[in-house]
């Protein structure tokens, strides 16, 4: 029957997609950039929107919890799954909003008032049902993907408002936007790039070749060099792989130090992030969201009789303050650290927060 | 230089002695004499400018001029030139770049008769690693040297005081080219030269090489053992039990003083940093497992990590500026500055016959280049880096060193006791005075 095989078809993938998630934490990145993921998560969200059977919104939404909660368990660290998740919710909420006919101001509004007549929780249990909130939902989804799709370009385009001639950039390990962002800037003017290597991925190694392919003048520092090379440099701009709530970082390890070098030198430090990276979450305690692979990567096993004597760690993040931070470079336009926890309340509902 | 110094001395005297003469014979003094002392003694001040302070040929590798006296010394003393190896960044195209697999040593014959054949091993082992670390130079430089000594014989109507000066100058000339000379080997040899040129012209041979080996044993027992022991004796002081102890590299000094607090039973464990693509904290690492210190291993990219758990940072020093900076292996201003943001106090344990006169604000305008090919690496039997030199706009760095600024550390200590980072040019002073 067709709706068995489309269900088969869909479970396949889902279950495909928390497989390529689980292994691509072995800490040479994932196997997808983070840009890839959040496509394959919205792409999947539809899918379930369309397929799975549901009578009202908040049906939907438990259906969606569920998958959300699903995915992001196979691959805690990769936060742009559960953005998704959170993005698909906030939209099915302003659909709802939307068919019933209310203004969606007095809803977003949590006026004290509010607080004191509704009696706590929010009347609102999404039970109504009606006839075209599934293609609306839909149609919102592939807008949703349309925005996913411009965003590196988005970002790119924004280079030339940042760069100037014969600069000194420094960069840090291997990020696809930030790649974009200065081949973007070199079509039009010449700079120099100095790139990080971050061991013990040495994904740096990787990002130098592709932007001296594009004839950008890079040089290749080992980590210990970056203090000692920050002196020249006139900018640092980095990616990250999460923005968290309070406009901190969660990005790769040596970024903090980055972060440090630049600011003892007043320079200035940029990230390009797009705003499916923004995550709801807060850095508590150090070690909570921490994640470690290998030691191997570090202390290979070819050194022998000492291994079982010393603890090796090999963590793949590093938490960067926002007080360290200049700018955030997103899809949306430029923005300071201190603006984050505003953007964040546009895109995901405060009751969603915790899937 | 010495030439030039004697003919400034000789034209400033002729012009002074031609001034005197024209005032004392007349009282019209003639125009032309005064121009000619006045000419002179401009000139002979300009060569004194020339001839007071000159860099060091190894940081002006972007003047032809230099390259080419410097060629041509090379020529005079029969050893040959080294050539730089791959491009080289823009920001350091004052100093030279050698590849490890092209050492000195292939252009040379054998048996060379210019080069003793302990001074040529000396510089492969340079070239090659074998011999690293500022100590370890020293101290090979040292008994390389001590062999030269024994194996000289004095030609006839030479004195010994100014002919094993000058068979030194060649062998100094091919150390620098196969490896920069480190600040401490070049105290050390400014030592063995004040010696040699001390001998009395009336002492015999012998006695006068007994004599100078004597002092070159004296030289590394002082500066070097005892200093370690006086270091260890107040380092130990200052290590407590249930210290974590974070050691960057492999510092001979360091090593040591760990090894000893150990052994007077204090409780503590280590945290070795380390760092691409030299990777000498692994060495660190097996010397003190071997004693049965705990350990921890990790990447100087994990340092914001780690740190919240250290207690102390420990560091060696490849020398001492007489501004306060710390010359050291690259990345150790990275460690102070980080441990300076978690407030975790930082402790430079650095012989005095490492301190220099030299002074020195930012890492790129006196360093070493090492071989940059050593910056490739294999992951997953793919080697990114691999074709470097086809691409044009493709560099690789590699450095050696780099200073730390003063206010990242907080106590430097000295076998002369515990001091600041600014106390350097008074030890230096001091060390001046007594010699």
């Amino acid at each position: 029957m067709p709706g068995a095989d489309k269900e088969a078809d869909l479970t396949e993938r889902i279950e495909a997609f928390l497989a390529d998630l689980k292994r691509g934490g072995c800490g040479t990145g994932p196997i997808r950039g983070s840009g890839e993921t959040a496509r394959e998560t919205t792409a999947l969200l539809r899918k379930v929107t369309a397929q799975a059977r549901w009578s009202s919104a908040g049906d939907l939404m438990e259906i969606i919890r569920k998958e959300g909660r699903r995915m992001t368990a196979a691959q805690p660290s990769e936060t742009t799954v559960g953005n998704m998740v959170l993005r698909v919710l906030k939209i099915i909420r302003e659909e709802y909003a939307r068919s019933r006919g209310s203004s969606e101001e007095t809803d977003q509004q949590e006026s004290l008032h509010k607080l004191l007549t509704s009696g706590g929780l929010s009347e609102e249990n999404f039970r109504q049902h009606f006839v075209h909130l599934k293609a609306n939902v839909i149609e919102a989804i592939n807008e949703l993907l349309t925005e996913l799709d411009g965003t590196t370009d988005n970002i790119a385009m924004q280079a030339l408002e940042h760069i100037h001639s014969n600069e000194v950039i420094m960069t840090v390990g291997r990020s696809r936007t930030v790649e974009a962002f200065l081949k973007d800037a070199a079509r039009k003017r010449k700079f120099h790039v100095i790139v990080a290597e971050c061991a013990p991925f040495c994904q740096g190694h990787e990002m130098a070749t592709n932007l001296s392919k594009a004839s950008i003048e890079t040089t290749v520092i080992a980590d210990a060099a970056i203090f000692a090379v920050m002196s020249r440099v006139n900018k640092v701009i980095i990616g990250t792989q999460t923005v968290l709530a309070n406009g901190g970082l969660r990005a790769v390890n040596g970024t903090h130090t980055v972060a440090l070098a630049a600011r003892h030198h007043s320079t200035p430090l940029i990230v390009c992030a797009p705003m499916f990276k923004l995550s709801p979450q807060f850095p508590n305690e150090e070690d909570t969201f921490h994640k470690f692979v290998s030691p191997h990567e570090v202390l290979p096993f070819t050194e022998g009789e000492i291994l079982s004597k010393v603890n090796v760690h090999c963590p793949v993040f590093d938490y960067v303050p926002p007080e360290l931070i200049t700018l955030f470079i997103s899809n949306i336009g430029g923005n300071a650290p201190s603006y984050i926890y505003r953007l964040m309340s546009e895109l995901y509902h405060p009751e969603d927060h915790d899937l | 230089s010495s030439i030039l110094h004697i003919a400034a001395v000789v034209v400033s005297g002729t012009s002074v002695v031609v001034y005197m003469y024209t005032w004392c014979l007349s009282s019209s003094i003639h125009i032309s004499a005064v121009v000619v002392s006045m000419f002179s003694t401009i000139i002979c001040g300009f060569l004194f400018l020339l001839v007071v302070k000159r860099l060091p040929e190894h940081v002006q590798v972007d003047d032809p001029a230099v390259v080419k006296r410097l060629a041509k010394k090379l020529e005079r003393q029969q050893i040959p030139l080294r050539s730089d190896y791959g491009y080289k960044v823009s920001l350091f195209s004052h100093l030279h770049q050698y590849s490890r697999k092209a050492p000195l040593t292939q252009q040379l014959s054998i048996p060379s008769t210019v080069i003793h054949p302990s001074i040529v091993r000396l510089g492969l082992q340079y070239s090659q690693g074998i011999v690293a670390g500022s100590n370890a130079r020293s101290v090979a430089l040292l008994h390389a040297f001590k062999q030269v000594i024994r194996d000289y014989t004095t030609p006839p109507n030479e004195e010994l005081s100014r002919d094993l000066v000058n068979k030194l100058k060649p062998y100094i000339s091919f150390l620098n080219q196969c490896r920069p000379l480190s600040a401490s080997m070049g105290n050390a040899i400014k030592y063995i030269k004040k010696e040699i040129s001390n001998i009395p012209s009336q002492c015999k041979e012998e006695e006068a090489k007994t004599k100078l080996l004597t002092c070159i044993d004296r030289y590394i027992e002082e500066k070097i053992v005892l200093a370690a022991k006086a270091i260890s004796k107040y380092a130990i002081e200052k290590i407590s039990d249930g210290d974590v102890i974070l050691v960057y590299g492999c510092s001979s000094l360091v090593n040591n003083i760990l090894c000893e607090a150990f052994e007077k039973s204090r409780k503590f464990r280590v945290i070795v940093v380390d760092s691409r693509p030299r990777l000498e904290g692994r060495e660190a690492l097996r010397r003190l497992v071997q004693r049965g210190i705990s350990c921890t291993y990790v990447l100087i990219s994990a340092l914001s990590y780690i740190l919240p758990e250290v207690s102390k940072v420990f560091l060696g020093a490849h020398a001492l500026l007489a501004n306060g900076y710390v010359m050291s292996r690259v990345g150790t201003s990275q460690i102070a500055l980080v441990a300076r943001t978690f407030n975790v106090p930082v402790l430079v344990c650095c012989e005095t016959y490492k301190f220099c006169e030299k002074v020195q604000t930012d890492s790129f305008v006196s360093n070493e280049l090492d071989d940059p090919d050593d910056l490739m690496v294999t992951r997953k039997g793919k080697t990114q880096l691999e074709n470097w030199q086809d691409v044009s706009s493709l560099g690789l760095l590699n450095l050696v060193y780099d200073v730390t600024p003063p206010d990242f550390v907080d106590l430097v200590i000295t076998d002369l006791g515990m001091i600041p980072c600014t106390s350097v040019p008074v030890v230096l002073r001091v060390k001046n005075l007594d010699q």
